[in-house]
């Protein structure tokens, strides 16, 4: 049994007057005006900051198995945990990859042995990644890991027909295909968004085009089969457009954007520092207002993060020796408040929306992203709006420090985390199951 | 000026003070039976080379031995580079060793900057000499020292650079350096080797290269490699050729007192003619000769100038 715990003076959704929220059983028991706590109660003292529902990631990368020294399970879950995050989905990329039940199932089991944060794998599209042939799609919805999300990411489910199987043969399983989209003849030796910057640079470029004909037909794909298709990491102002179309004309498709495409844009690529690197590439600022208001607009569904340690010989070599890729589990939140809640374009409870609601039920979770109200799961994330952070990627909880926002000074600090009524960050510091306070 | 990695940024009077002093090294050392100078006595000059490269590599070594420099040549296939060493853990070991000045030719674009950032904090310079499809910033150099000397001036010319712009950082270089000179640039290429984001550029583009050489002091012809002629960037070498090589007839529609620049190495017959490139309008050998002058001034200029010390 969990100690009960009183969030005290929190704004839900940040909005109306202060309440306390009790908090036993896994669940929201009670929320009023002011509540006497209970014995033994575990008090968290909000002073007014804002109660959301815990957040959901559709798109982390855990490392977990094969690079370890990058991050693990553990690691992951931490960073996870001090974002905010209560679910997060463990991309299947790995090494061996996660494209059978033996990979999902351990991934699975680390997550609840390390119990910071719900892991959910995600599954293979292609046996290795390799886009040839099916991975035992079936056999992973079924297993013990119950894989309802599947993904190549990293790599593009290019040829269309293994894409309109899977599209297919998903829709039996209740699962989502999560399109890496980029079209590979397209983005042959690409370093950077092709446009002014990587002309200057001197980077082989990543045409926009290269990421928009592959959304263009696996939306077509998508509405033909009748299935459900997620795009992940939306970039360019024309995956928007071409979303809008496919939206409008009733497809199952929904779309994620990430921290750092809403907020970087390629003239970060002038130091040549890969840090910045990362896939899809930082586009322009005229891609990254589109992208915001896209998300404010409900056309781009949620934030999802693309957390992606890399050790950091792999990261400090020149440009095009460098793996892609940026940590994101422990700033996403800060940005989302710098680019979206700032700048006015979403509301906290729009917030509410795009880091937890919609994400957990693409990924077809039942027990996040619900609503602040009594007898609902206490999956729970506490944000102080008015304080800000400086960034330090020595500091952050991934074993890799490759943060692109080093020394940036960003506004949303994440305060506390709960998880099924339990604390699993309080303060910056996590707080670990059976560790006591 | 601690590291030349680019010519963009080079304001004209840093520029025009680097050929000048090119110019008067080379006025020193003709007729000169010994070609050596003192002024870069006791100092280490280390070139580091992952690509092939003739003229490049010995115009820097000349440079350095004209100067009474130790040079040491590392080639990334007979060393340590060779066996998967890092960039950064081979720069700081030159550095460490004692190399007053690493020259780095290299495949990927940003790699000399990376370089110089390794090694803030060391008193060691970088001199990018070839980065990718970025820049070649002592070919620039030499480049318009060889049409300042044909020409007399630079400033208000018009130059036409020819070819692979996409994958050249000759092109990206000259533009940069040729501009900043006061130089009216022409790009004419196949809209396929063109980058993206040309419009930026302070250039014009064209794809008529017969409706721009009767208008131009200089053409610059840029290589095209055999791996673009593979490409698809273009249907055939027999059809670049007749678009965009510098054939007899061509050449006849520039003026008069028109020069004709290639960076070599050459094809000849594809993208130039044999009798074009030898003919008296081209300076190809020039640019080979100025080539070591314009990289002693850039040593000089780097390791035992004024600016040097401050």
């Amino acid at each position: 049994m969990t100690k009960p715990v009183m969030v005290r003076g929190a704004r839900l959704y940040g909005e109306g007057d202060p309440v306390d929220v009790l908090i036993a059983d896994g669940v929201i028991s009670r929320i009023a005006a002011e509540i006497e706590p209970p014995a033994g109660v575990e008090l968290i003292a909000a002073e007014g900051q804002v109660l959301l529902p815990g957040f959901v990631d559709l798109h982390t990368h855990l490392r977990e198995p094969g690079r370890e020294d990058t991050e693990t399970v553990a690691t992951g879950s931490a960073a996870a945990a001090l974002g905010g995050y209560t679910a997060v989905f463990a991309m299947a990329n790995t090494d061996p990859v996660a494209d059978n039940a033996v990979i999902v199932e351990h991934v699975r089991r680390a997550g609840e042995a390390v119990g910071l944060v719900d892991v959910h794998p995600v599954g293979a599209v292609t046996v290795g990644l390799a886009g040839e042939k099916l991975a035992e799609l079936g056999t992973m919805a079924e297993s013990a890991a119950g894989v309802r999300m599947f993904s190549d990411d990293g790599h593009c489910v290019h040829d269309p027909l293994i894409m309109r199987r899977a599209l297919e043969y998903s829709r039996a399983l209740g699962a989502v295909i999560a399109q890496h989209a980029e079209e590979p003849r397209l983005t042959v030796g690409a370093q950077a968004h092709e446009g002014e910057q990587a002309a200057r640079l001197g980077l082989s470029g990543w045409p926009a085009s290269a990421e928009e004909s592959i959304v263009a037909r696996d939306c077509i794909l998508a509405g033909h089969a009748g299935s459900r298709l997620h795009i992940c990491h939306v970039s360019t102002e024309g995956t928007v457009d071409v979303l809008r179309w496919a939206k409008a004309r009733g497809t199952q498709v929904s779309a994620e954007v990430t921290p750092h495409h809403l907020l970087l844009t390629d003239e970060r690529l002038r130091t040549y520092d890969p840090v910045n690197k990362v896939n899809p590439p930082l586009r322009t600022s005229a891609d990254a207002t589109k992208v915001a208001e896209a998300l404010a607009e409900g056309v781009i569904d949620c934030v999802a993060t693309d957390h992606a340690p890399h050790a950091v010989q792999d990261k400090d070599c020149e440009w095009s020796a460098a793996r892609p890729g940026m940590l994101g589990l422990q700033t996403a939140l800060s940005i989302v408040v710098s680019t979206m809640v700032r700048t006015g374009l979403l509301g906290w409870r729009d917030v509410a929306r795009v880091m937890s609601e919609r994400p957990a039920e693409i990924g077809r979770l039942a027990d996040q992203g619900r609503p602040l109200a009594e007898g609902e799961p206490a999956n729970l994330a506490l944000v102080d709006p008015e304080r800000s952070w400086t960034v330090r990627g020595a500091e952050l909880a991934s074993i890799a420090g490759n943060t692109p926002y080093e020394g940036m000074e960003l506004p949303g600090v994440v305060t506390a985390t709960l998880l099924r009524g339990r604390i699993t960050a309080h303060s910056g510091r996590i707080s670990q199951p059976g560790g006591g306070d | 000026m601690k590291h030349l990695l680019a010519t963009e940024g080079l304001d004209a009077a840093t520029a025009t003070q680097v050929l000048d002093t090119a110019d008067g090294l080379k006025r020193t050392l003709l007729g000169r039976e010994v070609r050596k100078l003192p002024t870069l006595r006791g100092r280490t000059v280390i070139t580091v080379f992952y690509e092939n490269s003739t003229r490049t590599r010995v115009s820097f070594e000349l440079a350095g031995k004209w100067m009474s420099a130790d040079v040491v040549n590392v080639s990334a296939g007979g060393s340590s580079v060779g066996k998967g060493e890092s960039l950064r853990d081979t720069a700081l070991t030159l550095s460490a060793a004692g190399a007053d000045c690493v020259i780095i030719r290299h495949p990927a674009s940003g790699a000399a900057h990376r370089l110089a950032d390794w090694l803030e904090g060391t008193s060691t310079s970088v001199i990018n000499a070839g980065d990718g499809m970025h820049e070649h910033p002592t070919q620039a150099l030499l480049d318009a020292a060889t049409l300042r000397e044909r020409l007399g001036s630079l400033d208000g010319r018009r130059v036409a650079i020819v070819g692979d712009v996409l994958h050249s950082r000759v092109a990206r270089s000259n533009v940069h350096l040729l501009t900043a000179l006061g130089v009216e640039v022409v790009i004419v290429a196949p809209p396929t080797l063109l980058p993206a984001g040309i419009d930026a550029w302070p250039v014009t583009v064209s794809h008529e290269l017969d409706a721009e050489l009767p208008s131009v002091d200089a053409v610059m012809m840029l290589r095209v490699q055999a791996e673009r002629m593979h490409g698809g960037f273009f249907p055939s070498a027999r059809e670049y050729s007749i678009s965009y090589g510098l054939s007899e007839g061509r050449a006849a529609l520039l003026p008069d007192h028109a020069v004709v620049l290639h960076p070599g190495p050459m094809l000849r017959g594809m993208e130039i003619a044999s009798s074009v490139a030898d003919a008296p309008s081209a300076a190809i050998t020039e640019q080979v000769r100025n080539g070591v002058h314009v990289r002693m001034a850039v040593l000089y200029h780097l390791l035992a100038g004024e600016e040097a010390r401050e």
